[in-house]
């Protein structure tokens, strides 16, 4: 009788499962962000709001999954050079479209469209900000209606920049024709309203507030998306968006809650809705400056001529600042769940995760202590340690952001134990990150002894990223200060593994020189990382199907979103 | 008082271009970068692109002069072919004051905000005017009384609270906990029928009375001060010696006359129904002139911010004039030669 029943009951929610599975059958989605999306073409923004808000709407060849494995989208493989989809010599890609792809408004997807898509963003003067995914593409050449191939001008070991992820969709060539190079920001209808391949067109779009989106009618799957409508609201805070979610219950999905921990998990025990989490490439780390940033060098301040720092140049200076820090505690205060201690710049994908460095996971005062006193620091009479005239006293720069002033006050405390003075620093975000040159300010010239933020890489391969603390990316006055080796970090080893990296095809190799580098770099100190950063979002209790994503946009399976019965 | 008002107007000419161009140059020397809010990833010679296609390659000056001309040029001509539905010149090449963030006209994302900004804040004020009147006459009249002690507390609380407290208190009580009222503003809402009509009226409760608190307060102050300089007038003592009933001896005269300043106070608050208010805006996401402006500014939408500000100026150097015509309206003994 039992069996019956169970029996029954699972055929019935089969049955309801299957009458369930019809497009548009689960009424509207909200959506908030707190950061209202702008434009709805990710070329001309690099804003994640912007890219994500679009996301829904056009789509690239291939996404990257939770995992940050790729899976195809618009076409039926991957192109590798097993399969023959990459080119032996490795320069040149072949992708092959679907079936029956067809855009939002009935015609079919071309591959005249992946074509044009390339050339309205290496258009010279369009001031394409998704520039860097089509790095070193030669050209794009449609072979035939459903077949694209990217030619590149060198070797790409791995030639999955154009078109996969969300930072590259697809777009319409024929909405797009003459909106060219420096027309491109005056096509005002279709940077608000691209037609595109994904599961929602817009209907309306009011600029820095809010999108409305229904199902597409030619959405390659009949039977989804399941939410006949989206609301894409944006603009207010952090805090208030989460509420909107976990308290009041009006909004379905919130993206980015950059709220402090103790709050979120109060909200969330409202029952309305759940936390999620999810980690990518993020690390918010200490960059330690390798030359000299005092004034009175002036125009050689903080470069290679200027000479080396008068005392972040000794390794125990650094292992001991590392080693007296309790990552731990930085978590708690400052992540929750967004966060999670760190010995690596490079700590995902599983494959490129190093474990050479995770000894400094543990707060150790004491041995912070010892290795200063063996290196010949002494305290002075005010308790700051000091060593032929030079005191360890330190400009620690951030920025504006309550989170960093609070893990500033905290590192200020464990180093004050010590014997290491620190000047606590923070500069507006636009201005810190900004690259204006007549500013001081900025994160590229360091001005300071430390400076604090995050960075990541887009997708999953970390070579670039990797390469940006070769000796030629240093920043200077003669490359007007562009350059991501803000430590100032130079070394004939690394840069010599950076070339071998870009030579080198196989996976397994490429992960066995990314760790080396990783563990080059954590071993002589360039860098102290602190958090591995992930994204934090909550959606309703009612919502299914969401499978955050750090390695592409938060919406990429919105498709597959519904409403839990 | 023509005369006047011609004067006045050419006037505000210099002063407008004045205002203008210290407005560009205070936004342009601020250290603020288009692309610094954009992810790191985003390597250094994008941004550089990204920074030459928004025009900063070009120096201070012409950047200005072109603003100026888009602005007071090809805009103002754009918006007569839109009203009478003509072309005049080669409109299809005009350059219009383009938004770095979205890409897209200034002009039109202001238009598209204006309602909500007319609506919430003006209906703010309206609705704050209307309690500051009665609360002010009243106290007035009957000073030293329970009611002006307890109309006196309330309106110092209304002026010395923010609004960004009284918002949040609200939407902790009424959307969090009761579950009255939305919290967040849902611009995308029409108004079709009588349901509809409910619902638009639910979700501007929470801000117009936020804001509408905050106006009463400072205006029932104006009120009241008013009437009490009125009060001990001769003519008021002359109206009761003539047997003027005690009702037409306050609100006739007393009130008009007393409402002379009073007036001039709204009209020269009216600018700031435009300015929208913007930490309102924010924090219940009104998609008005407020919030726009906020988004600008964080988002380094320089054209943005500097077209706005500058509409806000000219707003408040109209509104001065307006106020000293109405003064002189309702005054008989100004005026303006």
């Amino acid at each position: 009788m039992k069996k019956a029943l169970l029996c029954s009951a699972i055929t019935a929610s089969f049955f309801a499962g299957t009458a369930l599975a019809e497009r548009g059958s689960d009424g509207q989605l909200n959506i908030i962000y707190w950061q209202a999306a702008s434009i709805l073409n990710p070329y001309l923004s690099g804003g994640t709001k912007d890219i994500e808000a679009s996301s829904m709407v056009i789509e690239p060849l291939a996404h990257y999954d939770e995992k940050g494995t790729m899976v195809p989208n618009l076409v039926d493989e991957i192109p590798t050079v097993e399969n023959g989809g990459v080119s032996e010599d490795l320069k040149s890609i072949t992708w092959k479209l679907s079936e029956g792809l067809k855009w939002s408004d009935g015609s079919p997807v071309t591959a005249a469209d992946v074509a044009f898509t390339a050339d309205y963003c290496l258009h010279p003067e369009g001031g394409c900000q998704q520039a860097s995914n089509f790095t070193d593409v030669e050209s794009v050449e449609a072979i035939d209606d459903s077949t694209v191939k990217v030619n590149f001008s060198v070797a790409k070991p791995f030639p999955y920049g154009p078109f996969v992820g969300a930072q590259a969709p697809v777009i319409q060539k024929a909405q797009f024709e003459n909106c060219m190079g420096a027309k491109a920001p005056e096509c005002t209808d279709a940077n608000f309203g691209p037609i595109g391949t994904g599961p929602f067109v817009v209907t309306e779009f009011k600029a820095n507030d809010v999108v409305a989106l229904e199902a597409n009618p030619n959405f390659r799957d009949p039977a989804k998306p399941a939410f006949a409508s989206v609301v894409f609201k944006g603009g207010g805070d952090a805090a208030s968006a989460a509420r909107s979610v976990l308290e009041t219950g009006e909004f379905d999905y919130a993206w980015n809650l950059q709220v402090e921990p103790e709050i979120l998990s109060k909200m969330a025990a409202a029952g309305k809705g759940t936390v999620v989490s999810s980690f990518g490439t993020s690390v918010e780390r200490l960059m330690v400056n390798m030359t000299n940033p005092d004034p009175a060098l002036g125009d050689k301040r903080a470069t290679i001529e200027g000479g080396p720092h008068p005392f972040l140049t000794d390794p125990a200076v650094r292992t001991a600042l590392s080693k007296a820090i309790d990552r731990e505690i930085l978590v708690e205060v400052g992540y929750g769940e967004a966060g999670q201690p760190t010995c690596n710049v490079l700590p995902a994908p599983a494959i490129y995760a190093s474990t050479a460095n995770d000894a400094c996971l543990g707060q150790d005062i004491d041995a912070a202590k010892k290795l200063l006193d063996d290196a010949g620091w002494v305290p002075g009479s005010d308790g700051v340690r000091e060593k032929d005239g030079v005191r360890l006293s330190i400009l620690y720069q951030t920025s504006t952001n309550s989170v960093r002033q609070a893990t500033q006050a905290l590192v200020k405390q464990w180093w004050a134990e010590i014997g290491v003075e620190t000047e606590l620093r923070n500069i507006d975000a636009s201005v810190f990150f900004g690259g204006d040159q007549s500013s001081p300010d900025t994160f590229q010239k360091f001005f300071a002894d430390i400076e604090m933020y995050t960075n990541n890489f887009d997708g999953t391969d970390p070579e670039n990223y990797m390469a940006n603390w070769a000796c030629k990316e240093i920043p200077s006055p003669q490359n007007q200060w562009l350059g991501d080796n803000m430590p100032r970090y130079c070394n004939a080893a690394y840069d010599a593994l950076v070339a071998e990296m870009s030579t080198t095809a196989k996976l397994e190799d490429r992960a066995e020189l990314a760790k080396k580098m990783n563990d080059m770099l954590m071993q002589e100190g360039a860098m102290i990382p602190l958090i591995h950063r992930g994204g934090v979002s909550a959606h309703a209790n009612t919502l299914e199907g969401v499978r955050m994503n750090e390695w592409d946009s938060e919406l990429w399976n919105v498709a597959d979103w519904k409403r839990a019965k | 008082m023509l005369n006047y008002t011609i004067r006045r107007l050419l006037f505000a000419i210099p002063t407008l271009l004045v205002i203008s161009f210290i407005i560009f140059a205070i936004l342009d020397l601020a250290p603020s970068d288009p692309t610094g809010n954009l992810p790191l990833t985003i390597p250094p010679e994008v941004r550089e692109k990204i920074r030459l296609s928004l025009g900063l390659g070009e120096p201070f000056p012409i950047r200005y002069l072109k603003w100026l001309q888009q602005f007071f040029i090809n805009e103002p001509l754009n918006l007569i072919e839109q009203w009478f539905g003509v072309s005049i010149g080669d409109s299809e090449n005009r350059l219009r004051v383009q938004s770095w963030a979205t890409r897209s006209p200034v002009v039109d994302l202001i238009v598209e905000r204006m309602p909500q900004t007319l609506w919430v804040v003006g209906m703010s004020y309206v609705v704050g005017i209307l309690i500051a009147i009665p609360i002010g006459v009243i106290s007035a009249y009957k000073q030293y009384s329970v009611f002006d002690q307890v109309g006196t507390f309330i309106s110092m609380v209304g002026f010395s609270v923010p609004t960004f407290f009284t918002g949040l208190v609200m939407i902790v009580i009424f959307s969090s906990t009761l579950g009255w009222l939305p919290s967040i503003y849902d611009t995308t809402h029409k108004v079709t029928d009588l349901a509809s009509f409910w619902f638009q009226v639910k979700q501007m409760i929470m801000p117009v009375m936020v804001l509408a608190l905050f106006n009463a307060s400072q205006l029932s102050r104006f009120m009241r001060a008013s009437m009490l300089d009125n009060l001990s007038q001769d003519y008021v003592r002359t109206a009761r010696a003539k047997g003027l009933k005690e009702r037409a001896v306050l609100l006739i005269h007393v009130l008009r006359n007393s409402l002379i300043p009073v007036v001039t106070v709204i009209a020269l608050g009216i600018p700031q129904i435009f300015g929208g208010a913007i930490i309102t805006e924010q924090i219940f996401r009104v998609n008005g002139l407020g919030q726009l402006l906020i988004i600008g500014i964080q988002g380094a939408d320089i054209p943005l911010v500097q077209t706005l500000t500058f509409i806000f100026a000219v707003l408040i150097v109209l509104f001065n004039l307006v106020a000293d015509i109405v003064y002189g309206i309702l005054d008989p003994r100004i005026r303006y030669e």
